[in-house]
């Protein structure tokens, strides 16, 4: 084989949770095989590592994506946040919450990237319509919950949000 | 997944020295799709040139009658532009509804249109609107893009640039998505240009996107959903797989049609 300089390997920066890493990664490696098995951090889950089911759901440079169906080595530079980011900043605090009060998990398989892209959409949408709630999580299964205890979870503190915002202005 | 050499270039020029240098290479833009292909094995390049650092493939531009969007801007750029939203709304709601948000952020309309994959969302825009696609060697129609199913007349050392968008006078994009996985199980693309009319369908056809030229004639002389009502389309050529059969494709692509004549009525 008259191939080039190999690039198999490649060293990369990014910042995980406001973290700087920098490790060397395979090429053909994952970004959630990165996250769980090279920095340890396995709230981000692997359901069919196909980007199907969404239990991966990340943010890389603020915007949600399937961490399966991105590589280590295309986060290269990028800003990475995972759960346990997102638990520890409390910006999910109050979701949550109130997935547990409204039993919006059994297994909890899915949470972890449910809760990511519940909180991308009450980002963008402080007031999301059930259904514009259904578009938003139809990228992550849940196959316990049939949903509408997620929606009602998701729904409530949309409501509970806006009516803090409210008072407070 | 097999390994394979990572490359990231920051140039056309040198992501196209690569190509040619490496027969075995492929292009990745999104990856949406080329990922979940490499772990199941159905691909096996040898490098990987990755687009995302490559200047001149972002942004998009309203330039006189046309919208120019680049090969890497993704899904969920199109879908929130000003400016496509200002002149081709139907194809602002076309990129959100493809997939879901974390695939929108990622996928790109470059990517899209490379793999030309028969349920994809855009080439039917691209072929209704009569786009041209632009690369780093020429300028190719939309009616001589698309051969085929996963077939297109790029050249193997040939890298897409960006689409450009005729704006029509109206136009609407209606489609019966797959609950889950939300690609088209029929999908159309209804423009009302200057000179004409063009009808182009997505997921149903085993060769990809298809005009419907008897709706384009019937829709040329009245432009109303009842224009259309009595053309049926036949199940020859259409898929016929777990999602759907043949016939019940062909039934949504009248029922999809009309939807989005009407839709296109509406919109103005």
């Amino acid at each position: 084989m008259n191939r080039q300089a190999t690039n198999l390997e490649r060293n990369i920066t990014l910042t995980v949770n406001g973290e700087r890493v920098t490790r060397s990664v395979a090429a053909r490696m994952h970004l959630v095989d990165f996250l769980r098995e090279t920095l340890g951090l396995t709230g981000s889950h692997l359901g069919c590592e196909h980007g199907v089911c969404g239990a991966c759901t990340i943010r890389v440079d603020g915007l949600t994506v399937r961490g399966c169906l991105m590589l280590a080595v295309q986060a290269d530079g990028a800003t990475v946040e995972t759960i346990e980011g997102l638990t520890d900043s409390s910006k999910a605090a109050d979701l949550q919450e109130e997935f547990l009060n409204r039993n919006a998990l059994q297994c909890g398989y899915c949470t972890p990237g449910m809760l990511m892209t519940a909180v991308e959409l009450l980002d963008r949408n402080a007031k999301p319509t059930r259904e514009e709630i259904r578009d938003a999580i139809s990228g992550n299964y849940c196959r316990c919950t049939g949903y509408h205890a997620i929606v009602d979870a998701i729904e409530t503190v949309a409501k509970s949000r806006s009516s803090k915002k409210g008072t407070a202005s | 997944m097999y390994n394979f050499n990572y490359h990231r270039p920051k140039d056309l020029a040198a992501a196209a020295a690569l190509l040619q240098a490496n027969e075995n290479a492929k292009l990745m833009a999104g990856g949406q799709t080329l990922i979940p292909t490499l772990k199941q094995r159905l691909a096996s390049p040898s490098d990987l040139i990755d687009l995302s650092d490559v200047d001149g493939l972002s942004g998009i531009e309203r330039k006189g009658k046309h919208v120019q969007i680049g090969a890497m801007v993704t899904h969920a750029e199109v879908a929130a532009s000003a400016v496509v939203r200002r002149a081709i709304p139907s194809l602002a709601e076309l990129a959100e509804g493809i997939g879901d948000p974390a695939v929108r952020h990622r996928g790109t309309i470059g990517g899209s249109v490379a793999n030309n994959d028969p349920a994809a969302d855009y080439p039917a825009a691209v072929l209704a609107l009569g786009a041209s696609i632009f690369t780093n060697k020429r300028e190719i129609s939309a009616d001589d893009f698309f051969k085929g199913l996963f077939e297109t007349a790029l050249e193997p050392d040939e890298i897409v640039t960006s689409v450009c968008f005729p704006v029509p006078v109206k136009a609407a994009y209606m489609k019966f998505p797959n609950p889950a996985s939300r690609y088209a199980l029929a999908g159309v693309f209804v423009a009302k240009r200057a000179k004409d009319v063009r009808v182009a369908v997505t997921g149903a056809g085993e060769s990809g996107v298809f005009r419907v030229p008897a709706m384009e004639r019937a829709l040329d002389k009245k432009f109303a959903a009842k224009s259309i009502e009595s053309i049926k389309v036949g199940e020859e050529g259409l898929v016929s797989d777990l999602h759907a059969q043949a016939d019940y494709r062909a039934h949504l692509i009248g029922v999809m049609a009309r939807r989005a004549v009407e839709a296109a009525l509406k919109a103005t």
